[in-house]
């Protein structure tokens, strides 16, 4: 049983507070990925969970122990760096194994286990080169490799994929996902692609400026973003954030001043109590909820055509509403024929309504 | 048009001709070093020898003094500096790059400007006390602890380049397989800076085996000299040299520096001047 578990966790670099007060838990054999922008405090916090760096404040547990204060070798984990960081001086026999022979493995069950683990991830046949004599997609199997050679308690990735181009992404995004699965151990996986996290986890933390934004899965979070800074994170396109005021008494969304205004009545009945009149909020819609219409109707936003862009198995129109860029998204291959002028209905029961603060009225 | 062209061509004349003047400047030593140990009648002219012999060698090979001074005390002092001022240089600068002390930066500093304008000269008579004090007058260790200290600020600083070069990731994934900061430092960062140890150690080797001022004020029995001081024994009494001999014991002290340089060329391929590989 390995869960990892943060507890009120701060970390402080110089005034900046890379990690805000963080608690969360990661639980046994679970794919948890932190997602964020550079910068948003995703990597302190796994270097935290390694012992690359130590909590201000805060309890740090890996199972029941409490490692808060303990240096990595004590912890038992094992960690994917984004530049591999493979040893240049020592092959790849002598890199994988170097877990095991830290640990005083014989050297004649090091090569076996090296062997065995190497063939699973198809490098078996590179054992005898250096780093610097094998490709990138060779050199990420083999900091893998190195990882799991050795039963750690828990996986940490961090931007595992990102040094590797689209083509070898998507095979290594795949492969990654099926060996957790097979293995089983708990991991904690960064990175800044969104898709990566949707694709990769079973639950996906949204952290900005060291705070966590949003815990859940990933659909979860992909529909009911929990503020704008995740709906406006999650998402290619991401969703469409329009600011308003609310009329309550005739149940409609006036688009910042522009006429004309919407009926949204049975978006705010949804909301109901939770709005004032005159209240400014921010309408999120997912551009897949979006439904271009050629003839006004009530509910309708009135919006003019920008771009169509066909991408094979989709349609992505961008359209202007109010004077701001909106997409669609349409789930056809052939673009459909629009005039200059168009309507937008959006999905009321997939829309979302956000206070000033930007978090989600519910 | 023509002036122009004029103009130009004499300018090329011109900087051609301060070239060989430079170059001359340099390379005519070279040249005597080169032709005057096989020549038995040397003077300062670099002459092409008509009858070129080993004979000089032979004269020199028979001073004791001398030979022992070039293939034994150099070797011991030279030896002895290299590999204390690389050893400690390595330490010292991984632990200046790699933790955070206060002022580290400054420190650093203020060793590399007192190791440059408080040059060993200045310190000598305040040296001499303290290895007369220490009991080490007249031994190697006196020497090679002098040097390896007057040394051991610009190695540093050389040094700390080569380790902040090298990403903190290597030394954090081994951190993570289990390592211990010793092991870490043994394993991945020596492998590492092997370049810049390199540099290092030869750097103050050259440096050691040129030497002349402090292993004269430290040494006092000839069986200790090294081969800057021994070189004097091809002077006459009254200090005029024979250069003939002291051609050929030249020659003999330049080998050893040339024959590490092209090891560590074979051997590195001196990739590493120039700053930092990639």
């Amino acid at each position: 049983m390995t869960q990892i578990t943060f507890e009120h966790v701060v970390k402080r670099f110089g005034s900046v507070t890379a990690v805000n007060d963080v608690s969360l838990t990661v639980g046994d054999g679970e794919f948890v990925a932190l997602l964020g922008p550079s910068g948003c405090g995703k990597t302190t916090t796994l270097r935290l969970v390694a012992g690359l760096e130590f909590a201000d404040s805060g309890r740090v547990l890996i199972g029941e122990r409490d490692v808060t204060r303990l240096p990595p070798r004590a912890r038992d984990v094992a960690m994917v760096f984004q530049d591999y960081a493979l040893y240049p001086h020592m092959t790849l026999l002598e890199n994988i194994g170097y877990p095991l022979k830290v640990r005083g493995v014989g050297k004649q069950e090091r090569v076996e286990r090296v062997t065995e683990v190497a063939q699973q991830l198809q490098i078996g046949d590179l054992l005898d080169r250096r780093p610097g004599q094998i490709s990138g997609g060779q050199q990420q199997r083999a900091s893998v490799a190195r990882a799991v050679v050795h039963q750690a308690l828990c996986f940490l990735f961090d931007e595992p994929l990102s040094n590797l181009d689209a083509q070898l992404r998507l095979e290594a995004r795949a492969f990654l996902k099926h060996l957790q699965h097979e293995l089983g151990v708990t991991t904690v996986y960064v990175t800044h692609d969104q898709a990566e996290a949707m694709a990769l986890a079973d639950r996906i933390v949204v952290m900005n400026f060291g705070r966590v934004m949003q815990i859940g899965a990933p659909l979860e979070v992909y529909r009911r973003p929990a503020n704008t800074f995740v709906a406006s994170f999650i998402g290619s396109p991401p969703m469409n954030l329009l600011a308003g005021t609310v009329d309550l008494g005739r149940g409609m969304f006036r688009l910042n001043g522009e006429e004309p205004a919407i009926d949204m009545s049975a978006l705010f009945r949804r909301l109901n109590g939770k709005l004032t009149d005159g209240q400014t909020i921010t309408l999120g819609v997912r551009p897949e909820h979006l439904m271009p219409q050629i003839e006004p109707s009530p509910g309708a936003i009135p919006a003019q055509v920008y771009a169509v862009q066909p991408m094979g198995g989709e349609v992505l129109i961008v359209v202007r509403v109010a004077r701001k860029l909106v997409s669609v998204r349409l789930f056809r291959d052939e673009p459909p024929d629009l005039p200059h002028e168009v309507w937008l209905v959006p999905d009321l029961n997939m829309s979302y309504a956000y206070d000033a603060d930007g978090n989600l009225l519910q | 048009m023509n002036s122009f062209l004029m103009r130009s061509w004499l300018a090329r004349a011109l900087l051609f001709a301060f070239s060989v003047i430079i170059a001359a400047f340099f390379v005519t030593p070279l040249l005597w070093l080169i032709t005057a140990p096989f020549n038995t009648q040397a003077n300062l002219a670099v002459t092409i020898p008509s009858n070129p012999s080993l004979a000089n060698f032979e004269a020199v090979y028979n001073n004791k003094f001398a030979m022992r001074a070039l293939f034994q005390n150099n070797l011991i002092i030279g030896g002895g500096v290299m590999v204390l001022v690389a050893g400690v240089a390595t330490m010292a600068s991984y632990g200046l790059s790699r933790t955070h002390v206060p002022g580290r930066d400054v420190l650093v500093y203020v060793l590399i400007l007192f190791s440059s304008v408080v040059s060993g000269t200045a310190a000598m008579v305040p040296i001499f006390l303290l290895v007369f004090r220490l009991g080490l007058i007249d031994t190697y260790a006196g020497v090679i602890l002098v040097m390896t200290g007057g040394l051991l600020p610009s190695a540093i600083f050389i040094m700390r380049d080569f380790i902040d070069s090298i990403p903190r990731s290597y030394e954090e994934a081994a951190l993570v397989c289990g390592a211990s900061s010793l092991r870490v430092f043994r394993d991945v960062a020596l492998p590492m800076v092997r370049p810049g140890v390199v540099v290092v150690a030869i750097w103050a080797f050259v440096n050691a085996w040129g030497a002349f001022l402090i292993p004269s004020v430290l040494l006092r029995s000839p069986d200790r000299m090294p081969a800057s001081i021994a070189s004097y024994s091809f002077y006459t009494e009254a200090g005029t040299p024979n250069l003939t001999l002291l051609s050929a014991y030249a020659f003999l002290y330049t080998i050893p520096v040339l024959v590490l340089y092209l090891i560590v060329n074979w051997r590195f391929g001196f990739r590493f001047f120039g700053g930092i590989k990639s």
